[in-house]
């Protein structure tokens, strides 16, 4: 490779200057990376707390108040905090490195976009010791909750949230800029790996709804502190319409939060079943067709709002049609596993996982899609069933398997087997333990978001804190998995799965700090 | 710590044991006791079960493979990536199924809009934490708050069979008779739903939304506000007393006169110690979920009414708030809420009680004169 000779003059800087004024996609990589698992122990501690809190009923650890302020930011640090930047961070590390280039295509855009982050969370975290506490008005924030009736924190939240934005757009337009212009000459779009095309459509996904979302805050904004009245009825404003924008930003990102990690099974269920992904086309298109129709479903979280027939019926069909190339992903990758030689390595039992679970999730999801029946279901834990069960072996295994099948491409070490699949069996029991039990609530009646619950309630939430806190410790083990990997362990070649595929088994383990300085041939 | 562990291993440990002898294991979604909860019942487990089919379809495909087709038993790997087939089969069937969903779900859709023709409106207002139930066209409206106690909540006393999910006054409503409730809220969104009558619809300050149900059999069924509406949310719970008509016709009766006879309490000469001891059960049914038990409130939230010079210096200026509100709070307008006779109690109570001795009153008359100089 051409890039060995200059290694040694375009060395990392050295100390903290390295990381602050880094442009390089590996180090920006990294730190996106390891700020995302900060903040996924942070938001999983808040999680203990709900679920230490919903263990028996009545009131034991927090008060209400509390328990609020803990549910909201779970979700906002979950979503906005962990899931999001870890694929960042993938996207990063291997972007370059999947098409052929040197680095992202705005480095220095890229540096800024990571460092907003720790300034938006450290922010977004410190309204925890505001008087009158953090956000509590749940991670949707429906106004006028979160106007009229939110803690003086509310702006910071919003100042946050605008924060946060701003850095995944820089970070969308740097995925986009880099997969259109920098691929290796010879690497059509259709020749794409697949997790380069998922972020390919993430990112203008991230595009057109981040926008939507500053537009909703700062109308917040303004009718907390510039007397404005977009939400307020009494003023003539519509607090519906704040859940048409919020929705229309929130129905893409959960795609946003989960098309990656399609990209990443994508990836690694061929690798180990060491035959050629099935149906590769249909991927792309199916994956295309799910952005297209997210932007038209948003109104399926609002089936309660009094929406009128039409637009429920409009809402009720689109979604059903989403189960369509949804199930074509699903089928596509049994197809692969059908008649290949599989091995199970920790990638793969997390890819194995993540279809099988994430199935469950797009089943309930085809429940609720039904919008009668979606009366009883919801605002329910079956809702919260529903969702974890999409986000939990979906965004997270999904990032999990990301992590162990280029770990060795990262440190330069095999990390260790045997411990990685405990975390996987220990995570894999501990989040079905903790969830599972939500559908059977929810279908019971348990409603969503509340402290305390009625008795005949009591067995199923004691069991699911039970396996929440199995889940959450299960992920310390992964924290000393991964520093164990990068400090040593046995060397890893440059390409340590017998069936992987793609360009970045063609450098060096761990990737040299500049990879494809000459652009590779691709044939 | 060490104690609260072993409760709880020990709580564990019996719920685990006495499973089978408790009737607590409930995972599916009531049938409902209606026409349209019937349907969405059955709905719902039609498309359980088809998504149950699906799905063992699949997973036994893939459990196969995994079971067969692995390194370590010697397979080795096909090289087959697509089968236009199998493609469109797999992308028609679905479509086929999701039709099939389709139309059954459009026909209890369209039944569960049908408004029209009802017997009986019920005005349904949420607030901050309890409804308030208006019978309209009766001129006869009530509020209905959570009646289980602080002590059982804070694990003070044992809880009792309907912990959270009983109220002081239930929603009365006739059986057989097709229902409409009205809905709308007064400060933040909330959301009436009753499972039994797979009744769910959020209730939002400014609109109306229109839900209806006709309930054949006699009972008392129970629900809880569904939708996040702040501190309080898990304690505003709904319970429906469905009774046959004639009961119903009697009952509405009776509260109509007890409600008038209230209403000529205003003219009643009170003393403060009356007023006091009134007002003691007005702040404690209304004011104690943001001011709390003792006056301390939550500052800089929820302020405290113990000692508060403001409130204690000016008496016009503390009616005014309770009778106005304070607009853009959490603070509510208590004059269209309360009767004239709890405004003055609750008055004359936080002056003088709460750590308070302020020894001046208002009376019922006072507060009448107030609120017709504001008009
Ligand atoms: C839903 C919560 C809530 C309830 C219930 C409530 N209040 Fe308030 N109250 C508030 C808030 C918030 C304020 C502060 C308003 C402001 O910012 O000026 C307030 C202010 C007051 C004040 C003025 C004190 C001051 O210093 O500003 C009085 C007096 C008062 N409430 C009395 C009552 C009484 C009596 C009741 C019961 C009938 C009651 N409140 C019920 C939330 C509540
Ligand atoms: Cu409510």
């Amino acid at each position: 490779m051409g890039s060995h000779a200059q290694d040694h003059h375009h060395g990392p800087a050295k100390g903290i200057s390295r990381w602050l004024f880094t442009t390089n996609h590996k180090d920006i990589g990294s730190m996106y990376l390891i700020f995302s698992f900060a903040m996924f122990l942070i938001g999983g501690a808040m999680a203990m707390v709900i679920r230490a809190e919903l263990f028996q009923p009545g009131l034991q650890i927090v008060e209400p108040n509390f328990f609020n302020q803990m549910t909201t930011m779970h979700g906002l640090i979950m979503v906005f905090g962990a899931v999001m930047p870890a694929f960042v961070g993938l996207a990063n590390w291997m972007l370059p490195l999947m098409v052929g280039a040197p680095d992202m295509a705005l480095p220095r855009m890229n540096n800024w976009s990571f460092w907003l982050l720790p300034a938006a969370f450290l922010m977004l975290l410190s309204t925890l010791f505001m008087p009158g506490g953090a956000p509590n008005f749940g991670w949707t924030f429906y106004a006028p909750l979160s106007t009229t009736y939110g803690p003086p924190s509310t702006t910071f939240f919003i100042f946050a949230v605008h924060i946060m934005g701003v850095s995944s757009i820089m970070g969308a337009i740097n995925v986009i800029a880099t997969i259109l212009n920098m691929r290796a000459p010879g690497m059509t779009l259709m020749k794409m790996p697949l997790f380069v095309w998922t972020w390919l459509i993430t990112a203008f996904l991230l595009i057109a709804v981040m926008p939507v979302l500053a537009g909703v805050v700062t109308m917040m904004l303004m009718d907390i502190h510039f007397g404005t009245s977009f939400f307020d009825a009494a003023g003539g404003g519509d607090p519906v319409l704040f859940q048409h924008i919020f929705w229309f930003f929130g129905h893409p990102e959960v795609y946003i939060m989960i098309l990656p990690a399609f990209g990443v099974v994508s990836q690694i269920i061929p690798a180990f079943a060491r035959k050629p992904l099935f149906g590769y086309a249909s991927m792309v298109y199916a994956v295309g067709a799910i952005a297209i129709l997210s932007f038209l479903v948003w109104a399926h979280h609002m089936f309660t709002v009094g929406i009128p027939l039409f637009g429920q019926l409009f809402f009720m069909y689109a979604t059903m049609l989403i189960a369509v190339p949804t199930g074509v992903k699903v089928f596509n990758w049994v197809a692969t596993m059908f008649r290949g030689s599989m091995t199970f390595e920790a990638p793969m039992l997390f890819s194995v996982a993540f279809v099988i679970l994430f199935t469950i999730g797009g089943f309930s999801g085809l429940m609720l899609a039904i919008a009668p029946a979606d009366f009883q279901y919801h605002d329910t834990y079956f809702v919260v069933a529903h969702f974890h069960y999409v986000l939990v072996p979906g965004a997270i295994f999904g990032i999990y398997a990301a992590v162990y099948y280029w770990l060795p491409k990262w440190t330069g070490h095999m990390y260790d087997e045997v411990l990685a699949k405990t975390h996987f069996w220990m995570s894999f029991v501990g989040m079905n333990l903790a969830f599972f039990p939500m559908h059977f609530l929810g279908l019971a009646g348990m409603p969503r978001r509340i402290p305390d619950y009625a008795l005949q309630f009591s067995n199923f939430n004691m069991i699911s804190s039970i396996g929440a806190f199995m889940f959450g410790l299960t992920q310390l083990l992964f924290l000393f998995i991964v520093v164990k990997c990068a400090l040593g362990g046995p060397k890893a070649p440059a390409k340590p799965w017998e069936g992987a595929e793609g360009l970045e088994w063609e450098v060096d383990s761990p990737a040299p700090y500049h990879t494809f300085s000459t652009p590779p041939e691709i044939k | 710590m060490g104690v609260q562990v072993r409760q709880a291993m020990a709580g564990l440990a019996i719920s685990l044991l006495s499973a089978p002898a408790m009737a607590d294991w409930t995972m599916n979604m009531t049938p409902g006791v209606t026409a349209v909860s019937n349907e969405i019942f059955n709905l719902h487990m039609t498309i359980l079960w088809i998504c149950v089919v699906i799905g063992v379809i699949v997973f036994a495909v893939m459990f196969w493979s995994i079971f067969a087709h692995r390194k370590s038993r010697g397979a080795k790997p096909a090289n087959f990536h697509e089968n236009t087939t199998v493609e469109i089969l797999w992308t028609v069937v679905p479509i086929l199924i999701l039709v099939g969903m389709a139309i059954p779900a459009t026909s209890t859709l369209v039944k569960m809009y049908d408004t029209e023709a009802s017997d009986l409106d019920i005005m349904i207002t949420g607030y901050q934490w309890r409804w308030r139930y208006d019978y309209i066209g009766e001129d006869y409206g009530f509020f209905s708050s959570m009646s289980t106690s602080w002590d059982e909540i804070y694990n003070r006393t044992e809880k009792g069979e309907n912990y959270l999910l009983e109220v002081d006054n239930p929603l009365v409503i006739p059986a057989g008779k097709k229902v409409r409730f009205l809905m709308t809220a007064n400060d933040v969104i909330h959301s009436w739903w009753v499972p039994a009558f797979a009744v769910k619809k959020d209730t939002i300050p400014g609109f109306i939304n229109e839900a209806w149900t006709r309930v054949d059999k006699p009972g008392i069924y129970r629900g809880q506000c569904a939708e996040l509406c702040g501190k309080d949310h898990a304690f505003m719970p709904i319970v429906v007393k469905v009774v046959p008509p004639d009961e119903y016709n009697d009952w509405l009766e009776a509260q109509k006169e007890a409600a008038a006879r209230e209403r000529e309490l205003t003219s009643k000469d009170w003393s403060l110690a009356e007023l006091v001891e009134r007002g003691q059960r007005v702040y404690a049914a209304q004011c104690v979920a943001c001011h709390g038990a003792e006056g301390r409130g939550n500052p800089p939230i929820f302020p405290a009414l113990r000692g508060n010079e403001r409130m204690l210096g000016d008496l016009q200026w503390h009616l005014g708030v309770l009778v106005n509100g304070v607009r853009g709070t959490a603070m509510q307008a208590y004059g269209d809420q309360l009767s004239e006779v709890d405004l003055a109690a609750v008055v004359t109570f936080t002056r003088n009680a709460l750590g308070n001795n302020q020894g001046d009153m208002v009376t019922p008359l006072e507060v009448r004169d107030f609120k017709n100089a504001q008009q």
